[in-house]
């Protein structure tokens, strides 16, 4: 949840001087309690974060989640039920979209058809009021940053999908934003050129030093691009953290399973010490090699990612011997290059996946359709899930 | 953003604005003289100007309105005057014969239509659209010269030697069919073109592959599938008949009754303004009826769709 | 499958095109013939539009029709961009319902009802004192007209607002503009095509209306179909013949001209837009 955040800033001493600006810099973007209603339809609900200067910060989850209404009410296009939005100590939540040091950059890209990429990029800059040679230089930086000076006099019907992207981003950094929004910033591009245009992205975003929120349903690109993700399920953050975090410390069943694959194994804990607990489920005994929050016979989900479960033909020996296997039976495989998907079969009827790196494949066996195996995993592998 | 616009700006002066222009400019000349008519026709007959009595007095300082339902009353009594029963009756029998024959050519027209190679349809499309560009009036007349007593038709029929003498076809309910089916045989083909042209041909393919014959591919597939552009049609077809004037003035004849031109001799001939503002409110009414069927034929397959 | 029309689909279409065609081939074909009166060729001759310069009537006619279809195009215009926008945008307002029934019912309300409650509108204004002045004319043709404009300016300016991507309004808002400049600087120009076709359509309506132009038209106010009507109504007039050729010519010119400049133009876009996306594949 967001204690994490919100706990560092709180704890920082107030005292001194150099500390506080990093108090301040720590929640340069400060969500409170934000909620919006459609008509009694909660789509953002009570939701908290904050944003670091000068980060890259997502809002990932599905289609619905609350995470654009959530960027609608950032960037103005939406007024917020009830709630805080505070950009550098300042109450945004009701200035129009029109006033805020906010752009964004649209999904569809939203580049005005009658319009040439060069007016397209000089825009807000025209509706500031700044003078025409002032104008021309920032247009001049815009187009150089991203790339298109050759273009400028072409309308974007024109251009390729990657260069309207570009045009897009040109236009929501000319008028050098305190926050750039980013509404699911690749969607609109096809998978190959998507891989290569998010590093570029990240690159131009932080060149420039802008605070960045981005919304988007795919998290590879969140994991890509962010130094910070939150993900959002039925209008609530259910986390925030970095990606690795996410990944490897889910904080609950949604997140393990929103963010990759994972193998859940549902049953009680039996055992629960300072370093390590013991969880019963129907398939096995699960020996977890870290303490918990929890007590004796809580229900309990142990996580286990695809990855991480080795398959062997005998079963293993080792220091908890007993623990942390399970007999099965290959009920199907999948090859795909760069790693083998097995789908195991318990006694139990549950279905286990196990993901084999190519090069680990041996040499003399490989587990084929009907085998008897052993599927194994060590105490550090396992998160525990306790909601 | 409409609800951003609401919320953002309650007293927002040009969202006022915006609607209040459209606004006042329907209700002056739209409502008010709507209503004018509906006072009209409770008001009884006036020799004189204006040619109706008001329906307000002050009587011993009392208003006095008086509502004279004579005007209603007269319409419909058949045993007096069965004029305008029968009138409307020979309309909405005049638009219906319309809707059938346009129903009964445009179809396959436009069925052959959406068929063509898909290049040249923009060129036929273009072509059943070019008469709507073509002033109305001006395509009515010219049937004048083509089914009066020595025009074209007869001149053909009787070279042809199908006919001795020259037949009476102008002033007849020939020639204001003719001329209905002339005018709104687009109005028919469009909305018919437009739902064929996306027929998916996969699908008579299919119905093909099951074992059905042209034919009932035709009338199971083909049909049931643009019903959506039949309806349409035929409303677009039936509603501006039934009050059509121009047509039934040139090409119909004395006993070719329609309700358009009897309400334009009881403004102008009779001078007979309540009665004439009466007929216009039963009309209206009468229109009404398929319109609101359309509507919820409408709203129902939308409610289908989504 | 061989869906391709056979003979039969392509008699019938033949005969369709026939029947869409033979009067105004003939109306055409008739404003070159020497006889006055009848319908069979005598020879041709260019009589009938020498004879048009000198009727006044006509001349007057299509003088004052035009007037009024300009000014009937540019009014309708204006009234259905403001109907279409509240329609499109404004979901919530009080009277929303009464207010869409309003802009489409002079759709499909018959035109003599049309022009009889605005007739009897002008006479009720006639009597009382402020309105005294008033009379039929040009103005209160106008007024008709715009009044049917109106709804067909609304549904061709509809369609074009809700097919518009927003996010282009959002985006003009999100760099600074007002709601207003949103409308002039971005809307507006992304509609234009839409506000033309609204003001063809609306201006040949205009032109061609005899129903609602005979009821609200004056002494000296005929517009040309109120003659063309008037004299049709007597019988044939091969100077009507004359005029209806101008108008057809004039008419499909300029439509096939600007049918054919829009497809050259989208073809051109299409061109634009698939090099634009070949020359990212080869990169």
């Amino acid at each position: 949840m967001s204690e994490s955040s919100s706990g560092t800033a709180a704890s920082a001493p107030a005292a001194a001087g150099g500390a506080n600006k990093t108090a301040a810099d720590a929640r340069f973007l400060r969500i409170e309690n934000l909620v919006k209603e459609f008509d009694s339809v909660v789509a953002v609900d009570k939701v908290s974060i904050d944003i670091r200067k000068g980060e890259i910060f997502a809002l990932l989850g599905s289609s619905g989640c609350g995470k654009s209404t959530l960027l609608r009410m950032l960037a103005g296009f939406e007024t917020p039920t009830s709630g805080r939005i505070l950009l550098d100590g300042r109450d945004i939540a009701q200035i129009p979209p029109y006033e805020r040091p906010i752009n964004m950059m649209f999904q569809s890209y939203a580049l005005f058809p009658h319009l040439s990429v060069w007016d397209n990029v000089a825009f807000g800059l025209r509706r500031a009021g700044l003078p025409k040679d002032q104008v021309a230089d920032q247009v001049e930086k815009m187009l150089g940053l991203v790339q298109l000076k050759q273009f400028a006099k072409r309308k974007p019907h024109q251009l390729s999908g990657g260069q309207q992207q570009r045009v897009a981003l040109a236009r929501s950094l000319a008028k050098r934003p305190q926050l750039l929004l980013l509404d699911e910033p690749l969607g609109a591009l096809d998978k190959k050129l998507r891989e290569r245009t998010q590093l570029e992205l990240v690159g131009i975003i932080e060149s420039v030093g802008v605070t960045c929120v981005m919304v988007t349903h795919d998290q590879e690109e969140a994991m890509t691009m962010a130094s910070r993700i939150a993900i959002m399920s039925e209008g609530r953050i259910l986390q925030i953290g970095a990606p690795a975090e996410i990944y490897e410390t889910p904080n609950c069943r949604f997140v393990a399973d929103f963010i990759g694959n994972v193998n859940l194994f549902k049953g009680k804990v039996v055992e629960d010490a300072a370093d390590h607990v013991i969880v019963d489920t129907p398939e096995c005994r699960h020996y977890v090699g870290h303490g918990i929050t929890g007590t004796e016979g809580m229900e309990v989900s142990v996580a286990i990612r695809p990855e991480k479960i080795r398959i062997t033909r005998e079963r293993p020996g080792g220091a908890h011997d007993g623990f942390n296997c399970v007999e099965a039976e290959v009920a199907d495989l999948a090859y795909l290059g760069s790693y083998t998907i097995y789908h195991l079969k318990l006694a139990t009827g549950l279905l286990v996946k196990a993901s084999i790196a190519s090069v680990e494949r041996l040499p003399d066996w490989q587990p084929t359709w009907g085998d008897k195996v052993f599927a194994s995993w060590d105490e550090y592998a396992m998160v525990v899930l306790t909601q | 953003m409409n609800k951003l616009l609401a919320r953002l700006m309650p007293n927002n002066p040009g969202r006022a604005v915006v609607i209040g222009v459209p606004y006042l400019w329907l209700v002056l000349f739209f409502l008010l003289p709507f209503l004018i008519v509906l006072k009209i026709s409770v008001s009884e007959m006036n020799v004189g100007q204006p040619p109706f009595k008001p329906l307000t007095e002050m009587v011993d300082n009392f208003l006095n309105i008086r509502v004279y339902l004579g005007n209603f009353i007269s319409l419909f009594d058949v045993a007096n005057d069965d004029l305008y029963a029968r009138t409307y009756l020979s309309s909405l029998k005049y638009a219906a014969w319309t809707t059938i024959f346009c129903l009964v050519i445009g179809f396959p027209f436009a069925y052959f239509m959406a068929r063509a190679r898909p290049t040249i349809r923009p060129a036929l499309l273009m072509l059943v659209m070019m008469p709507f560009w073509t002033s109305f009036l001006l395509r009515v007349y010219a049937w004048k010269a083509i089914l009066t007593t020595n025009g074209v038709f007869n001149q053909i029929l009787i070279g042809l030697g199908i006919i001795g003498e020259p037949l009476h076809m102008l002033h007849t309910p020939f020639s204001l069919m003719i001329g209905m089916v002339y005018v709104y045989l687009p109005f028919m083909i469009l909305p018919l073109y437009a739902n064929l042209v996306k027929l998916d041909g996969r699908l008579l393919e299919a119905a093909a592959d099951l074992g059905a014959t042209p034919w009932q591919r035709f009338w199971l597939v083909t049909v049931p599938l643009s019903k959506s552009g039949i309806i349409a049609g035929s409303m677009l077809v039936f509603i501006p008949c039934v009050g059509e004037f121009v047509i039934p003035e040139l090409l119909g004849g004395p006993e070719t009754l329609m309700i358009g031109r009897v309400l334009w001799d009881e403004l102008f001939s009779n001078n007979d303004w309540p009665r004439a503002a009466a007929v216009a409110v039963v009309t209206i009414l009468l229109i009404i009826v398929p319109l609101a069927i359309f509507n919820k034929y409408q709203a129902e397959s939308q409610g289908e769709r989504t | 499958m061989s869906t391709r029309p056979n003979w039969f689909g392509r008699g019938w279409l033949a005969a369709g095109y026939f029947f869409l065609y033979i009067p105004i081939v003939l109306l055409i074909v008739f404003s070159f013939n020497e006889s006055r009166q009848d319908v069979v060729w005598r020879g041709f001759t260019l009589n009938w539009y020498r004879a048009l310069i000198d009727d006044k009537e006509i001349i007057e006619g299509a003088i004052l029709s035009l007037k009024i279809a300009f000014l009937t195009g540019i009014l309708s215009v204006i009234l259905g961009t403001f109907a279409a926008f509240v329609l499109v945008r404004y979901k919530r307002f009080l009277g929303r319902t009464a207010f869409s029934g309003m802009v489409n019912a002079p759709l499909v309300m018959p035109e003599v009802i049309v022009g009889l409650s605005l007739l009897l509108l002008l006479v009720s204004l006639q009597n009382t004192a402020a309105f005294s002045w008033l009379n039929r004319g040009m103005f209160t043709i106008l007024i008709g007209h715009a009044l049917l404009g109106m709804a067909y300016a609304t549904v061709v300016v509809q369609s074009r607002l809700q097919e518009m991507d927003r996010s282009i309004e959002e985006a003009a808002m999100d760099l600074g503009c007002r709601p207003g400049q949103v409308f002039f600087l971005v809307t507006l120009p992304n509609i234009t095509q839409a506000l033309m076709s609204a003001f063809l359509l609306t201006f040949t309506i205009s032109l061609d209306d005899v129903v609602i132009s005979q009821l609200l038209s004056g002494p000296g106010s005929s517009t040309m179909p109120i003659v063309i009507f008037s004299r049709a109504r007597l019988g044939l007039d091969p100077r009507v013949n004359a005029v209806a050729t101008i108008t057809i010519v004039v008419v499909t010119i300029a439509v096939i001209a600007s049918s054919l400049y829009l497809a050259r133009s989208e073809r051109r876009r299409q061109k634009e837009i698939s090099a634009a996306f070949s020359a990212e594949a080869a990169s």
